[in-house]
């Protein structure tokens, strides 16, 4: 019974998520649309709404086309390794109060655990397409996956340092109800180099080299095409709303919020997920991209000596305050 | 080195050479501008060798324009640089016009030097949309499109197309000027310079956009005249060279504007150039607005369109209309001057060249296209070896190359 009771609840999670991948390349098309001066989607249903279905359905009806130099068991396995990995992380978030599907002790450490393993998605993506350019956006993807899996890693020790534990629901509540309670103000250096090294880990602009469409056509995808080339966007959607939640749990006080909605807890949860969504897009029309060098230099010289610093600074505050 | 690429072996395999490899970027390729096809040799991702390919565009204009009258030889030259068609129909037509020693009346000088201005910020507004999104920087892209949409319509309400516009002829141009047209321009050239600003905000002083276009793609004056570059690829070395000034052509005597000049050689010096000359194009615009003289627009003595179908039949124009000119047939031989003659203007991407080589027939024995995109992708090697492939995208867009001219 139990186990029904679960696989019905991974259903409408999934569901749910789904939709909210659609929907997101929408919000997404729509912002960047009216940044720049035009209207994004405007044909499929009223403003363009039904827009996201129409692509689904097109991109499933697509023939999917295996180079005849690929590895085929491996080409066809890659973006399914990325989507799987990257919705296994749906599990541990907290949504609300009791709203989790699995609240284990080490949520944020399995997080960080599956986002590294859909990397192995994308360099498996490069490598098995037997092409150049893929097999070059997959190196760029290893490399970066490298060095900002470390600055991301060590922004959250703060967080972790100061709510005592890794279980993503109790550093919601170690933050309290209060604004002045997210730790999004004590640890503003980490915050600062999680949002960066966020937009690395999920391959989006300013660092989305792996897949820099002026450089290497279409980086690591570039040989893929129907249903599974909409399986790497979903997988980078669903990688985007993952950093968003661990960005609004360890930062933004998770679903606590000014007033509690009434039936539906997780609102202002969803809210905060929204506006780091908002802060992706609108990054996306405004930064140009790094080169694959330059990326190295920031993660490396820049965010890894801030985070360790900012673990420092927290230690000493901690040992000192008690 | 270039190792023959077997069918099987694709990916990067180590051999003597260490790790190199080689891809071939292009021609389809969604940074190379067209139809470049550049082959590189790889350690990683530093360009060790880069070989650009040209002539997927080729339909050999040069030749063409050897059976054609040189009245009829104006809609090739639309078709060379098809993002500033205008500059190119001047740059012909300025040259055919010294070989036959036509003159052009004052009010189609001015004409001209305004079409020109305008292709010129139409081109270079394509220029940055396109620079710009290869670094990365997407919204530029389509700011620039928004104002390039109003020069183009423009050019629709002067002479009825958007890209290939054959506006000017040989003695003038084709239409007047309406006062819709000029108001609509003047409204143009008020809201523009706020514009530019807004390009400026997004990209001019981004850290991101200063780490890939500072220091990069250096070239001392003296390497690019040695690679025989011009336009705003010379003038961000820092050579100052512009034929506008130093051989004016149509009203360019009669406008002030100044030559902006980098000092740097690297691709962000070059990309302030073009900036510059975005502001000074303006200033042109506006003084050809206010200079604008009344009179004829075509020149009494400039040879006619009509095409000669079956020998030198005379055709019946109505010459109140036309002016007397054009019932004057091209093919009549014996009017032509013998010799040759190499006439260069300033277009967007540099300098274009016509020479000519005339035997009086009427029809050019020889013409020679000297396009300044061909001379700029010979270019690319100097600028990119021992770089990193995002320099490489950074440098063809710096280069503004436009394929159709380079391969005419």
């Amino acid at each position: 019974m139990q186990v029904i009771i679960i696989l019905i609840e991974i259903l409408i999670l999934f569901a749910i998520v789904m939709l909210h991948v659609a929907y997101a390349t929408y919000f997404e098309r729509k912002i960047i649309g009216h940044m720049q001066v035009r209207l994004g989607p405007m044909r499929v249903g009223w403003h363009g709404l039904l827009q996201p279905i129409a692509d689904g359905i097109k991109s499933f009806f697509k023939e999917d086309v295996v180079p005849e130099q690929a590895d085929v068991f491996t080409f066809r396995a890659a973006p399914i390794i990325c989507l799987v990995a990257m919705m296994t992380s749906l599990a541990v978030l907290p949504f609300a109060k009791g709203w989790v599907l699995a609240d284990i002790n080490i949520g944020l450490l399995f997080i960080f655990a599956m986002s590294s393993l859909s990397s192995y998605g994308v360099i498996l993506a490069g490598w098995a397409s037997n092409s150049k350019f893929t097999f070059l956006g997959g190196l760029r993807s290893m490399a970066q996956v490298i060095s900002y899996e470390i600055a991301m890693g060590l922004s959250l020790v703060g967080v972790m340092m100061m709510s005592g534990t890794l279980n993503l629901t109790k550093i919601v509540e170690a933050q309290g109800a209060s604004f002045s309670g997210m730790y999004v103000f004590p640890q503003i250096i980490a915050f600062f180099v999680f949002c960066v090294a966020m937009l690395a880990e999920t391959n989006r602009v300013p660092f989305d080299l792996p897949e820099a469409e002026t450089e290497l056509v279409s980086g690591y995808c570039t040989e893929y095409s129907g249903m599974r080339y909409a399986i790497f966007f979903m997988a980078e959607y669903i990688g985007m709303m993952v950093m968003a939640s661990i960005g609004t749990i360890c930062f933004l006080g998770g679903w606590s919020g000014p007033f509690e909605v009434a039936l539906f807890p997780p609102f202002w949860f969803v809210a905060k997920v929204y506006v780091f969504m908002f802060f992706f897009i609108w990054i996306r029309a405004t930064l140009p991209r790094y080169r694959y060098d330059q990326l190295m230099e920031v993660g490396w010289k820049l965010l890894i000596p801030l985070a360790l610093g900012n673990i420092v600074l927290t230690g000493f505050i901690k040992a000192f305050t008690g | 080195m270039t190792r023959p690429m077997t069918k099987t072996i694709n990916v990067p395999v180590a051999d003597g050479e260490g790790d190199r490899y080689t891809v071939k970027m292009g021609p389809q390729h969604p940074a190379t501008h067209g139809v470049l096809r550049v082959d590189l040799e790889l350690d990683g991702e530093t360009i060790l060798k880069c070989t650009p390919h040209v002539g997927y565009l080729h339909r050999g204009f040069d030749k063409i324009a050897e059976h054609r009258t040189y009245a009829q030889s104006l809609i090739l030259s639309d078709r060379l640089d098809y993002i500033a068609a205008m500059a190119n129909n001047v740059g012909y037509c300025v040259a055919v016009e010294k070989l036959l020693g036509v003159s052009v009346p004052l009010r189609a000088k001015y004409l001209r030097t305004m079409v020109c201005e305008m292709s010129r910020i139409a081109s270079h507004l394509l220029w940055l949309a396109t620079h710009a999104l290869d670094i990365g920087a997407m919204t530029v892209f389509l700011y620039c499109f928004r104002e390039r949409e109003v020069l183009l319509e423009l050019f629709e309400e002067l002479c009825g197309a958007r890209l290939t516009f054959s506006y000017p002829r040989i003695g003038g141009v084709r239409q007047d000027v309406t006062r819709h047209f000029i108001d609509k321009l003047q409204r143009f050239i008020n809201e523009f310079p706020g514009n530019l600003e807004e390009y400026e905000t997004l990209i001019d002083t981004n850290r991101i956009w200063l780490k890939r276009t500072v220091g990069i793609g250096v070239l001392s004056g003296q390497e690019a005249l040695d690679l025989g570059l011009t336009g705003a690829c010379l003038r961000g070395s820092g050579i100052d060279y512009d034929i506008r000034k130093h051989r004016p052509y149509d009203a360019y005597d009669l406008v002030d504007f100044e030559v902006p000049l980098g000092a740097d050689g690297d691709i962000y010096a070059r990309y302030r150039c073009r900036m510059e000359e975005f502001t000074q194009s303006n200033r042109i615009l506006q003084q050809c607005i206010d200079q604008l003289p009344p009179g004829p627009i075509i020149g009494e003595d400039a040879p006619d369109l009509v095409m000669s179908l079956q020998g030198s039949r005379k055709v019946e124009v109505d010459s109140s209309r036309y002016g007397t000119g054009l019932v004057r047939l091209l093919e009549e031989s014996g009017e032509y001057p013998a010799g040759d003659i190499y006439v260069s203007t300033e277009v967007p991407k540099g300098e274009l060249g016509f020479y000519f080589i005339s035997d009086g027939s009427g029809k050019p024995y020889r013409m020679h296209i000297r396009s300044p995109s061909f001379i700029h992708i010979g270019a690319l090697p100097a600028l990119v070896e021992g770089d990193l492939i995002a320099d490489l995208i950074a440098n063809i867009g710096t280069l503004d190359v436009v394929l159709g001219e380079c391969d005419r």
